[in-house]
């Protein structure tokens, strides 16, 4: 009688353990999903800061057309990419964030611009822009880490193993361009 | 990370039920003492200290704020604060954005409060917008938001109530057995077992006087090891130690002091608003650690931002030893990069950091040269030469008349 009752005990021990990791395994993987979204969030922020800043900047940048054109087009290509996969996108990103950094080294040559309180204003909102997307990025790599170290390690790596949880995957910057962080600067 | 606030979590329930228990304590002898009944003081030590914790619990963030005078601010007022707030916030993965609220004050300071990272409140004082860089006020935000995303917050508020109730009730047993004592009321005398309620009785006063000290101390521990902690988190979420450490240069460089904290919300500040102007803050006794020693060890993570980082120049500072942070959580972080400096280096919330600034220094010229000043009701300051003999003065704006 009392072995029954050990081989209950284990038995009822054990789907606790398996129920409880598989529920932190999910909760870490969805973890993952949402600050992959989060990226995205902060990406499409600075698509809409960028038909704001071309509204107060062309009047003072008459001679720099071809410089604005290419951050609105830059901008178009990625708001198609949205959706087309991690690479293409994140390329299509790395070119606007080339586009937006050249446009705004040409900024120096404008002193009434600089002074202008609109661009002030958009400035502080590109700056934090910026390290909005690449702080996400930061917490998507180490939202994938701790959920990589739980499918990883014992004994953890079992259950996740039986269910089909796989290794999540880590952003990292494959453009050049995309590597060295847009510097914003104005000043 | 996770692993490190799990653990964390573990150490600090047991110092939280190692204070626990001295109230019981404390409830039990008053109980022998007065009532010849120990549950029955067991019991009303437990009901002060429930009721206490509730309105900690609920109204604790609020208290704080009102007694800080702090007021919420908006994204259009400090576009720049909130930004970093919200950058921070990402950094961190917080579910939810704090509010955010500013204390009109030259004095460089900052709290987190708020009971669960859900609602949440982060105040910074109107002095640090003005003199930190960008860079700096993010490693002061990320200090303050890994108080709240590690729910030190909802601790130490719990921990300062329990430290609150032993010191009154041990300061009430006291001169209650002073007296009673003095003036030999005590019902018990008659009745037999002298000798046992005599030992009770020594054994009580030691208790009443060791009791507060110890909860002290417990206390101090438990704080001192978050501050450690959150400045490791702020590191890790800003990848830049540099900004946290010349930000805390700065604060501790400057000697004003903050006029609306007191002794139990010293605790829940950045640093100490209460150290005195060149002393080193080391003994035991104080909530947080060294400031210089915070800076020295964030200016030796040299090779990156991970929590292993933090633990190696903890352990440079204090020529070896043991780490404070837990070996799992130094395992399972990978190496992580720093990252460069922010190209700007302005300082102050832009257009309203420069006006409050001459503002200030134009009133401190009016008054040392001993005009005074009258606020009228239309909100203008005005300025009255000492020499002013006229009963009143006409506001130049809206014309009402000021009494002098």
């Amino acid at each position: 009688m009392i072995a029954v009752y050990i081989i209950i005990g284990v038995v009822v021990i054990l789907l606790l353990f398996f129920a409880g990791t598989y529920n932190s395994l999910v909760r870490l993987r969805n973890g993952v999903k949402n600050a992959w979204a989060q990226i995205d969030v902060q990406l499409k922020r600075r698509h809409d800061l960028i038909p704001n800043l071309m509204e107060t900047v062309k009047g003072y940048m008459k001679h720099e057309r071809e410089t604005l054109e290419a951050v609105t087009n830059a901008r178009n290509l990625a708001q198609k990419a949205i959706g087309t996969g991690v690479g293409a996108q994140s390329k299509a990103e790395a070119g606007l964030s080339g586009a937006l950094s050249r446009l705004l080294a040409v900024v120096e040559n404008y002193p009434d611009l600089k002074a202008n309180q609109n661009f002030l204003a958009l400035q502080e909102e590109l700056t934090s822009t910026e390290n909005k997307i690449s702080f996400s990025r930061q917490f998507y790599n180490d939202s994938v880490l701790n959920y990589n170290n739980k499918t990883h390690m014992f004994p953890s790596n079992i259950i996740a193993g039986m269910t089909g949880f796989k290794a999540g995957e880590f952003f990292e910057v494959t453009v050049a361009e995309e590597r060295v962080a847009p510097k914003v600067s104005f000043t | 990370m996770w692993e490190q606030i799990r653990s964390n979590r573990i150490r600090s329930v047991i110092l939280v039920v190692a204070m626990a228990a001295l109230l019981l304590l404390i409830g039990y002898f008053l109980g022998v003492a007065f009532m010849d009944n120990g549950i029955g003081g067991l019991l009303i030590a437990f009901a002060i200290w429930a009721v206490m914790n509730l309105i900690a619990f609920f109204q604790g963030d609020s208290i704080l704020l009102a007694i800080s005078r702090a007021r919420k601010i908006k994204r259009d007022d400090y576009p720049r604060l909130y930004n970093i707030v919200e950058e921070m916030k990402i950094a961190s993965g917080l579910e939810k954005m704090p509010d955010i609220y500013i204390i009109d004050d030259t004095a460089l300071n900052a709290f987190a409060t708020g009971r669960d990272p859900k609602r949440a409140s982060i105040a910074v004082t109107s002095g640090l917008l003005q003199k930190l860089t960008r860079d700096e006020l993010q490693g002061v935000v990320g200090h303050e938001i890994s108080h709240i995303k590690n729910r030190d917050v909802l601790l130490m508020a719990l921990c300062s109530v329990l430290l609150g109730t032993i010191v009154i009730l041990a300061w009430y047993v006291t001169r209650l057995l002073f007296f009673g004592s003095l003036f030999g009321g005590r019902r018990s005398s008659s009745s037999g077992g002298g000798q046992a309620q005599l030992i009770i009785l020594a054994g009580g006063i030691v208790l009443m006087i060791l009791a507060p000290i110890i909860a002290q101390f417990i206390y101090f521990a438990i704080s001192r090891k978050r501050e450690y902690l959150a400045d490791a988190s702020s590191a890790l979420y800003t990848r830049y130690p540099e900004g946290l450490a010349s930000a805390l240069e700065k604060i501790a460089g400057s000697t004003t002091q903050l006029k609306s904290a007191n002794q139990a919300s010293a605790p829940m500040y950045i640093i100490n608003p209460f150290r005195k102007k060149g002393r080193a803050a080391t003994d035991l006794t104080s909530t947080h650690p060294p400031i210089s020693e915070r800076i020295r060890i964030l200016r030796s993570m040299a090779g990156g931002a991970s929590f292993a980082d933090y633990d190696n120049a903890f352990r440079n500072v204090h020529q070896g030893g043991r780490g404070i942070i837990s070996a799992s959580a130094v395992a399972s972080t990978g190496t992580i990069g720093l990252r460069a400096a922010e190209p700007e280096a302005v300082q102050g919330e832009p257009e309203i950091g420069k006006v409050e600034r001459s503002r200030e220094v134009s009133d401190l010229m009016w008054r040392l040269n001993n005009y005074k000043t009258i606020t009228c009701d239309c909100g203008t300051k005005l300025k009255v030469p000492p020499n002013i003999k006229k009963p009143s003065v006409k506001c130049p704006h809206c014309s009402r008349i000021n009494k002098l």
